[in-house]
């Protein structure tokens, strides 16, 4: 195995792009070094992006922010102002492990290890977030829901790797939160997460939502008719009922040692639910 | 596969090593330097008992890779007491017999001075979940987070004292460790 820790993207687009064999990027490494120990990737080359100027920065762009792909979730609780403008993304990303992974882990990690319950991910998609894929061709802007395409597996090419999330800036008037459901109060990896954002207009009316629910499918799913089920509503019971059976409608989920697929796609409709109740309250300040 | 040399600072320390590219700073930590204060329980990131601080941050020293260090700023728990002088978490942790096999002190001391350098007030559930990533299969954690309370205490006592005695300290003039300190609690 090689380490290597370029000072610019090109430099790493190199390397990756020449790479022969497994090629992993270092950022946080709190998946890459397990997966290490435990035997399940033998890379020949692990690219360490820390030098690279920009990637443990949190930078003001548009109104909306854009986060480094090294970035950990200490940093991005500690900034303060995303978390304020997308409080859903930032409890999300701060959920994963304990204050030891919050040191190191990342938003960016989170999403390549393309885990179906990563859970920045649902929170992420709701809030409109893209990705700034770097690679040999060019750089693309890429919805968050695309990078993901089966567990373990990303749309990225050879010699592609992620160099920033972007989340716009929030419209005024708009909530967003994300919950799971863990058989504990910490430290566990999600049965169910939903994450949502809604904007709502001076009357209360929601007026945009977007809902994304994780760990119930191959890779987190943006749920349009949960959108559709709140929208022109003050989301009033029958407006959440609504939302619920959408959500659970759309849950695919397996069963595993975490929970049934009964047990999940009931979950996923009563964690939208309670989802939406905190992003909308936050969307009416 | 080709050896990394890595030039680093622990403890206040400038230190050199040269490791395997796939080794953690653990490895490197307990196997070519001779610190076998951090303690491997998992390997994984689960346990905590090998918790470290880079940069200020309190991370998992096996998660971590040795050839990723260079340049940066390392402290374990072989830097915590001052000579024959422990420091007052490990006093207390004496004092409450908040310990019994040891294995996950270390790592609940690295991770304990760490939240008390952030806050030195913190309340019991503050306290539980910031040390959430340290498993202790002995104590039942009563005992630790009542020794880190306690010490919270008695750090705000005598900061307190300190504050009335010298209100205008001089950080020019504190040793480089404690100025850095200093400005840790500051920021």
């Amino acid at each position: 195995m090689r380490y290597e820790a370029p000072d610019t993207i090109k430099a790493a687009v190199g390397l990756l792009s020449k790479a022969k064999g497994t090629s992993r990027i270092l950022a946080g490494g709190t998946d890459l070094l397990v997966q290490m120990r435990s035997g399940m990737i033998e890379p020949d080359l692990v690219v360490d992006i820390k030098s690279i100027p920009g990637m443990r920065e949190i930078v003001a762009e548009k109104g909306g922010y854009r986060i480094g792909a090294a970035v950990s979730g200490a940093e991005l609780e500690e900034h303060g102002k995303v978390g304020k403008m997308w409080p859903g993304v930032v409890e999300a990303t701060n959920l994963i492990g304990s204050t030891q992974i919050q040191g190191r882990a990342t938003m960016v990690g989170n999403l390549c290890n393309a885990s179906p319950a990563a859970d920045s991910v649902p929170a992420m998609i709701a809030a409109g977030a893209t990705a700034r894929v770097v690679g040999p061709k060019r750089t693309r802007d890429v919805p968050v829901e695309d990078i993901a395409k089966a567990p373990g597996k990303t749309s990225l090419a050879k010699g592609e790797f992620v160099a920033s999330i972007f989340l716009p800036k929030a419209p005024a008037r708009t909530g967003s939160a994300y919950l799971r459901f863990i058989p504990r109060t910490e430290m566990d990896i999600a049965v169910v997460g939903a994450g949502i954002a809604l904007t709502v207009n001076a009357k209360g009316v929601i007026t945009a939502a977007k809902v994304s629910l994780g760990a119930v499918a191959a890779r987190a799913l943006v749920v349009d008719a949960c959108a559709k089920a709140i929208i022109g509503s003050s989301l009033d019971d029958e407006a959440l009922d609504r939302l619920a059976a959408a959500a659970s409608a759309a849950a695919k989920p397996i069963s595993d040692k975490r929970g049934t697929v009964d047990f999940r796609i009931k979950v996923a409709g009563v964690l939208a639910r309670r989802a939406a109740v905190i992003a909308y309250d936050r969307a009416r300040g | 596969m080709s050896a990394v040399h890595v030039s680093t600072n622990i403890n206040g320390d400038d230190v050199e090593f040269v490791c395997r590219p796939d080794e953690s700073l653990l490895d490197v930590l307990r196997d070519r330097l001779g610190m076998t204060g951090s303690k491997e329980g998992c390997g994984t990131g689960d346990c905590g008992a090998c918790s470290v601080e880079l940069d200020g941050r309190l991370v998992c020293s096996c998660l971590v890779m040795g050839a990723e260090v260079g340049g940066h700023k390392i402290e374990t728990i072989e830097g915590m007491a001052q000579g024959d002088k422990l420091h007052p978490l490990q006093q207390k942790f004496l004092e409450h017999a908040a310990l019994q096999c040891g294995i996950c002190t270390p790592g609940f001391l690295v991770a304990a001075r760490n939240l008390l350098e952030r806050n030195n007030d913190p309340t019991e559930t503050e306290v539980r979940y910031w040390l959430a990533g340290n498993l202790c299969r002995c104590t039942g954690y009563d005992k630790i987070v009542r020794a880190v309370l306690d010490t919270a205490k008695d750090m705000r006592k005598s900061a307190a004292k300190s504050s009335a005695k010298k209100p205008a300290a001089k950080k020019k003039a504190a040793p480089k460790k404690t100025a850095k300190k200093g400005a840790r609690h500051a920021a």
